[in-house]
């Protein structure tokens, strides 16, 4: 109610002030891009409904956008709290292999799909705690400490599918990551659901501030009385959690596991979606549906480079170009600079 | 952690490195001769290289994860312009090297003036060192230059073993690290940003600068590494070395520096990275464990020795 009241007061919003929002400045690539998409790409905006399902590039790049949306929002609370979380792909392809080595490759599962899922999340889950205990008990730097998890979870992600690619052939699986749900795909549900569940939760209770002031301060949090300890734990376990979901989400996308391939540079892509977010890696302030929307922008780039019949192999290039652009654009040395040249 | 801390470190490396060495001796016949020990330079001739170039941004408290990606744009630009563009071998190692430098120095800038975070810039340029091999060709472009394959077979003996021209130029770089870092202005410099930055400014220290030219100094590195590893494999392919950013950095890690900065030493690179490449050699020499155990024994190492180093700061404070 307070923010409808306050956002009622101007009547319109001048451009500056817009212009200074912080979601503005997260949004305006995601913005720039689907402007373009729909200058250049002959039906972009186009929706239709066949067989009950919604189709269209924008629902295919929101799909297809939900793993790396699920990584970012766990990346978004290790950020906060001034840490980084670099173990979320071998994460994603350890949920996976859980998954599909536990359905097994026959048509009937060897174990009930939701026992299985639970697995994943659970094995998830563990690998979140065992970052969280080590940076918050042992005092590693997050990036150590999540380096051990990223070198070895691949490993026993390996270990698990016996270097194999395991194929799930059991039907319900592909539901996850390929199923619709009243029109729209499944997993655009759990991402949203995911998102919204998350900012409710720092938003209405004290755990979002509690993230930030650790974020902002370590020491000055702990003499506050916050549990800076249990919070760090959280933040990595969250993170864990996530990147299984994404994990599970990918695998039943393509009905299999790739302990080498799944989620490979995902937990590049979710930092840089958490950076283009506008949340600074040096933490304490941070913007949930900034990490959303620049997961969206990573996912709107790719898919417009394909589109464009622009050669993948130009992708990361551009993708490389993007990362520069708009971190020159969003440093405060830049402004700086540029007020100096308006002054003189 | 002070000096005396982190030199202890290192020699837990040697130590763990004498162990690793040692059981693979008992257990397997053949594994202690001289030519196993010489293989061990010849094939991380490239990962000691990197490894170099890497202790030096560590200890300035930073990151660069572009290495692993302009050693393959390296191998893929001077297959390019050996097989295609036919330039002469000299002309194309200048070349590339000069082109790392100035690869390296770009990020450089971006961390200096712009004040982006290291890991972000470095990241976008791995990216696009990647994506940059890509454009010149998708496929891998074998490399048949006469100079590429003399250096390529040459052997060069060593008591009863031998090694390649590649491990000794290695050990050449590690050399100059290790005097750079130890002897000289700029090497003080490195230690004291890592240290302090605040610190190193107000001393008057020409942190900006120096900072520049650490991304530099590792951007030269990973393009030399890229040429012993064309060297290595006679090959340009944009996939060669995937991931291996992070073996230089676990070496670093495992070779006792921090990854805050301002401590640690360029030797005890060469000790991580010969620990990993023992671990190596071992799975190979067993024949019945699969690649996979690599992995997770290197993480393993890692957790170990990340927490040794935390019980050894501790103790240290405890002791003040």
């Amino acid at each position: 109610m307070n923010t409808l009241v306050q956002s009622a007061r101007p009547a319109v919003p001048s451009g500056r002030e817009l212009a200074r929002h912080p979601l503005f400045r997260a949004g305006a690539p995601l913005l720039v891009l689907l402007l373009a998409d729909a200058l250049l790409l002959p039906g972009f905006l186009h929706l239709e409904i066949k067989d009950g399902h919604l189709y269209g590039a924008l629902v295919d790049i929101a799909n297809r956008a939900a793993p790396l949306i699920l990584a970012a929002i766990g990346m978004t609370l290790v950020v906060a709290t001034r840490g980084v979380d670099i173990s979320v792909g071998a994460v994603v392809a350890l949920a996976g292999s859980v998954a599909a080595v536990l359905v097994g490759g026959d048509a009937e599962p060897h174990v009930a799909l939701g026992t299985a899922f639970l697995a994943a999340l659970a094995a998830a889950l563990a690998c979140g705690l065992w970052n969280g205990a080590l940076v918050s008990g042992l005092g590693l730097q997050p990036i150590v400490a999540t380096l051990i998890l990223m070198v070895a979870g691949r490993g026993l992600a390996q270990l698990l599918t016996d270097g194999q690619i395991v194929t799930v052939y059991y039907a319900p699986y592909a539901w996850l990551g390929g199923g619709y749900l009243a029109g729209l795909p499944v997993a655009l549900y759990l991402a949203g659901g995911v998102a919204v569940a998350t900012g409710l939760l720092l938003r209405h209770t004290a755990l979002g501030l509690f993230l930030r002031v650790v974020g902002i301060n370590p020491v000055a949090a702990r003499l506050a009385g916050v549990p800076a300890a249990a919070l760090l734990v959280f933040a990595y376990a969250f993170s864990g959690l996530c990147a299984g979901l994404a994990g599970l989400v990918i695998s039943s996308n393509v009905t299999s596991a790739d302990a080498n391939n799944a989620g490979l540079l995902l937990e590049l892509d979710a930092i840089l979606a958490v950076t283009l977010g506008g949340t600074a890696l040096t933490g304490g302030n941070f913007s949930l549906a900034g990490s959303v929307l620049g997961a969206l922008t990573i996912q709107a780039l790719t898919y417009t480079i394909y589109a464009l019949g622009v050669p993948p192999e130009v992708n990361l290039v551009v993708k490389a170009m993007v990362v520069f652009i708009v971190c020159i654009a969003q440093s405060p040395e830049l402004r700086r600079m540029l007020g100096k040249g308006a002054q003189a | 952690m002070n000096r005396a801390s982190s030199s202890f470190a290192a020699l837990t490396t040697v130590v763990l490195l004498a162990i690793l060495f040692g059981s693979g001796a008992v257990v397997y016949p053949g594994f202690a001769s001289a030519q196993v020990v010489c293989n061990l330079l010849i094939d991380n001739a490239y990962l000691v290289v990197l490894a170099v170039g890497m202790t030096f941004v560590i200890l300035s408290g930073g990151i660069d994860l572009s290495v692993g990606s302009v050693l393959a744009l390296t191998t893929m630009v001077a297959a390019w312009l050996l097989q295609t563009a036919h330039w002469p071998a000299y002309a194309v190692i200048g070349a590339v090297l000069a082109g790392g430098v100035l690869f390296g120095a770009a990020m450089g800038v971006l961390i200096q003036v712009f004040r982006i975070q290291p890991f972000i810039v470095t990241l976008g340029g791995m990216f696009l060192a990647r994506g940059l091999c890509y454009l010149i060709n998708t496929n891998s472009i074998t490399i048949d230059d006469p100079f590429f394959t003399a250096v390529s077979q040459a052997q060069i003996p060593v008591g009863g073993a031998f090694v390649s021209p590649g491990a000794l130029l290695a050990l050449a770089v590690l050399a100059a690290g290790i005097w750079t870092a130890r002897y000289t202005g700029f090497g003080r410099t490195v230690y004291a940003i890592g240290g302090n930055e605040q610190s190193a400014s107000m001393m008057g220290l020409a942190v900006g600068l120096t900072r520049i030219a650490v991304y530099a100094v590792s951007g030269f590195c990973s393009a030399l590494a890229g040429v012993l590893f064309s060297f290595y494999m006679l090959s340009g392919y944009g996939q060669h070395a995937q991931g291996t950013e992070l073996d230089a950095i676990a070496a670093v890690v495992i070779g006792g520096t921090l990854l805050t900065g301002g401590s640690g030493t360029v030797a005890g690179s060469l000790a991580g990275v010969l620990v990993l490449g023992t671990i190596q050699t071992l799975i190979a020499f067993d024949g019945t464990l699969s690649s996979w155990w690599t992995r997770i024994v290197i993480g393993i190492l890692l957790f170990v020795f990340c927490v040794v180093q935390r019980l050894l700061a501790r103790g240290g404070a405890f002791q003040r």
